[in-house]
């Protein structure tokens, strides 16, 4: 394994896609954002600023235009984002009329509620401040971006997926999930995850931000960076990413695939400056997005697996 | 390995058959052989395929054409995603993978094949346009077999193709693969026969020899079974090619036949915007509508017309692509089947959640007592008197089992008398509704003659139902008086 993605331009661009598998997986998932809302008295949205979270509040925005988006938005910050990202969550919150609602990492760290990890990955340390942002504000259904082709363990989840008290995820006892029928009936003090956008895969959500003209941070686009190389991925030099004596650091042509926590996301060297040479590079990646871009998920074979019963997205 | 696919439609398929057929082995086969497995899954896969004792031969390389050299990829790593699965080496829970050819977009469900987890393959099933049923050629149809033949049936998923698996350790024997195939037949022509409640549900299965491990049939044809020929006497149309190129070809199960069935709009909610806008948010479960139709509103006999529709750009635009040519001017302003979409309704009427909006020619079946095939899915058994909340469409109401009629004997095939339905069972059940609910024959709408019997104490689904309308001189079945309080409450 060694370059995520090829580094040099890409050529013609993808012939175009027939509608009829964007437009299904648009109706299902807009089916779902009505079921659960209609269903649930408090429900909420994870928007991270990250491509799935911005296609997931466009369908959202979509599902109950021209009325206004039932329900807040949740953010969990580590702390440790890339400032172009969280102006961009401002911004779209703002354009929208949305209300935010922030779970901090940081502030659970500050008040020595929280570990910092002896890696600086933060990206595990959301589990807590999300469960605490969940009990406070008593939401009971929580919609997340996280699409099935991510992972081996996320390909294993319900589209609505029922937690427990603790927000634990039990994969061998997951309710049957038929037809179109999602059953959301939980006790007091568990919740539901909702996943509508289970069954994109990455090149349809690109397809999809395509198509649809769907604004994203300016991240997911070839630019030139200073960047290290750390584990075999690409890493940004950034006040929480910060390259060691033996780091030389060079600036490169990149992008990123994912967008989480600058200390542990990689990019990927790239010249795609626009949403058709991002399609024409994701049909021919030879790498997964996680494998590319996160360390998180290279703790272990089970590492997302691990996380999610804990409870996380 | 570069590879830009560029799909026309989506079809849905899940895996069946018994632990161990190979169900998982075929999926890895297919992700791998449809360049859909990444390098980094790959070289993941590789690593723990060598501390499970795979790869005799070097790793990384494929033993496809070499069924005497020991396999040196445990393709069902690619799907067993759990940590119990990998270690354990079965299937636990289904897990859904994509992939896509120059021809189509794949959305694949691997369901596990014990006993225990039936309700997993009742899961994939009910939302698959076609089935692949493994079968071990050298154990032949077994009672999983049967079972999972029969939840296909019952769930009516429009295909169902039988993939004759491990082939190689046969020899390739073409006798033993015809054992089988006429004994598949056999079933299924038993399962979809007139004694059978219902009318025969779906064509004829679909009989493929494959080798899962080595990929005899599974995308290419394979050499090893010169006999697998186009145009076998007493075989499908498709005999002769391997399942994937079969799988490209499936007639499309999804919007043109629901097109022509008359309109179901569950309402899933009102809409209400400034200026005082109201609108009702749905997804045609069936049909076609547009600006100017009369719609029946259900339940109830009140009619009104549509006066406007709310449509995504992109809905529109698949409209007009699918149209024929000539009338795409039209076909644009008309929504159809599968489509989410938000109404305008004349006047000033009590239209809600749970409310359908329907054809006036064809109107749905207004009843309170329903008959129902179930695919029972949980520990606690159904009897007569039990209190379940019933979900149907975007309606969830209370109703009381009043009957456990039968229940299907997976040996015989035949449906016997039965007081009670277990786990995994399949049989017929009669419920009391709470209120009426306009319904459907599963028959002639999936989407509304389905529903679920939900436990109103603990919330869990207990069955997967679908409705059977019945003959107008059936009698009304009775429940005990004290019942009454729960469905008035
Ligand atoms: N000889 C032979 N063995 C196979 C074939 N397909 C699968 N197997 C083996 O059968 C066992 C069960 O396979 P698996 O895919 O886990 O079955 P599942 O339980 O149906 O998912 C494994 O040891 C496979 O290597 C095949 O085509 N030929
Ligand atoms: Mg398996």
């Amino acid at each position: 394994m060694t370059s995520a993605l090829s580094a040099e331009a890409p050529t013609a661009p993808p012939a175009p896609a027939g509608t009829a598998v964007l437009a299904r997986l648009e109706a299902e998932a807009i089916h779902i954002i009505r079921e659960v809302v209609a269903e649930f008295d408090r429900p909420a949205m994870l928007f991270s600023g990250g491509k799935d979270s911005v296609v997931m509040l466009h369908l959202a925005i979509k599902a109950f235009a021209p009325g206004p988006v039932p329900f807040p938005v949740v953010h969990i910050d580590t702390g440790h984002n890339f400032p172009e990202v969280i102006e961009f969550r401002d911004r779209t919150v703002e354009r929208h009329g949305l209300r935010l609602v922030i779970g901090s990492v940081k502030e659970l760290i500050d008040a020595g509620a929280l570990q910092e990890r002896a890696d600086g990955t933060r990206n595990p340390l959301q589990t807590v401040p999300l469960l605490n942002t969940i009990a406070e504000h008593r939401f009971d259904a929580l919609f997340g971006g996280a699409r099935r082709d991510e992972d081996r363990a996320r390909a294993k989840e319900r589209i609505l997926s029922l937690r427990d008290e603790f927000g634990q995820w039990d994969p061998r006892n997951q309710r049957p999930e038929l037809w179109n029928l999602y059953n959301g009936r939980h006790r007091p003090g568990q919740h539901v995850r909702a996943f509508p956008i289970s069954n994109w895969t990455e090149l349809d959500i690109w397809r999809y931000i395509a198509l649809e003209d769907i604004a994203l941070p300016s991240l997911y686009y070839a630019h030139e960076r200073e960047v290290f190389h750390r584990d075999s991925m690409v890493r940004a030099v950034g006040p929480h990413s910060l390259p060691g004596e033996h780091e030389p650091v060079e600036r490169l042509w990149v992008r990123y695939r994912t967008v989480g926590d600058m200390s542990c996301t990689g990019a990927v060297r790239s010249r795609a400056t626009t949403n058709d040479l991002v399609l024409n590079e994701v049909a021919s990646a030879t790498v997964t997005e996680r494998g590319a871009t996160r360390a998180d998920d290279r703790l272990s074979e089970a590492a997302m697996e691990d996380r999610k019963k804990d409870g996380y997205f | 390995m570069t590879h830009t696919p560029t799909p026309g439609t989506l079809l849905r398929l899940a895996t069946a058959g018994s632990v161990d057929d190979g169900k998982s082995t075929l999926v890895g086969r297919l992700l791998h052989d449809a360049h859909a497995i990444l390098s980094d899954q790959l070289a993941a896969v590789t690593r723990s395929s060598a501390e499970r004792g795979f790869g005799a031969a070097p790793a990384g390389s494929d033993t496809r054409d070499d069924p005497d050299a020991g396999p040196a990829l445990d393709l069902a790593l690619l799907t067993d995603g759990l940590r119990d699965e990998r270690e354990q080496g079965i299937t636990i829970d289904v897990a859904y993978r994509y992939f896509a050819t120059d021809r189509r977009s794949f959305v694949l469900a691997d369901c596990p094949g014990h006993v225990q987890y039936t309700r997993n393959t009742v899961t994939g099933a009910s939302t698959a346009d076609a089935v692949v049923l493994l079968v071990d050629v050298r154990h032949g149809v077994v009672e999983q077999t049967r079972r999972h033949l029969a939840v296909a049936t019952l769930l009516r998923v429009e295909h169902v193709i039988v993939a004759v698996n491990k082939i190689d350790a046969v020899d390739y024997s073409e006798e033993a693969f015809r054992a089988v195939e006429r004994d598949i037949v056999q079933v299924s022509r038993e399962l979809r026969g007139p004694e059978r409640t219902g009318s025969p549900g779906g064509p004829e299965p679909i009989v493929v020899p494959v080798s899962a491990l080595h990929g005899d049939n599974v995308v290419t044809t394979s050499t090893r079974t010169p006999w697998y020929t186009p145009h076998t006497p007493g075989t499908s149309a498709y005999s002769g090619q391997a399942l994937l190129p079969i799988l490209e070809q499936l007639p499309d199960a999804d919007a043109s036949a629901r097109r022509t069935e008359p309109l179901r709009l569950p309402v899933q909610s009102v809409i209400r915007a400034h200026g005082g806008y109201r609108g009702y948010a749905g997804q045609i479960a069936a049909g076609t509508l547009r600006v100017g139709d009369t719609v029946r509103i259900q339940p109830g006999i009140q009619l009104t017309q549509v006066t406007g529709l709310e449509r995504t750009t992109l809905q529109e635009q698949h409209a007009a692509e699918t149209s024929t040519a000539g009338t795409s001017a039209t076909a644009s302003e008309v929504a159809a089947a599968g489509e989410s979409l938000t109404i305008r309704l004349a006047g000033d009427h009590d239209v809600a959640r749970g409310s359908v909006l329907t054809d006036p020619q064809r109107p749905a079946v207004e009843l309170d007592e329903v008959t129902l095939q179930v695919a029972w899915l949980h520990q606690r058994p159904a009897v007569a008197g039990s209190r379940v909340l019933f979900k149907h469409g975007t309606a969830t109401i209370k109703a009381l089992v009043a009957e456990v009629s039968d229940r299907l004997d997976l040996n015989t095939l035949r449906s016997g008398p039965a007081d009670q339905l277990q786990l995994n069972d399949i049989g017929t059940v009669t419920l009391r509704l709470a209120s009426v609910l306009p319904v459907d024959d599963y028959s002639v709408s999936k989407r509304t003659g389905a529903g679920l019997l939900i436990d109103p104490a603990d919330g869990n689904t207990l069955a997967a139902a679908m409705i059977h309308l019945p003959d107008p001189q059936d009698a009304d079945a009775t429940a005990p008086d004290s019942d009454e309080d729960w469905l008035n409450s």
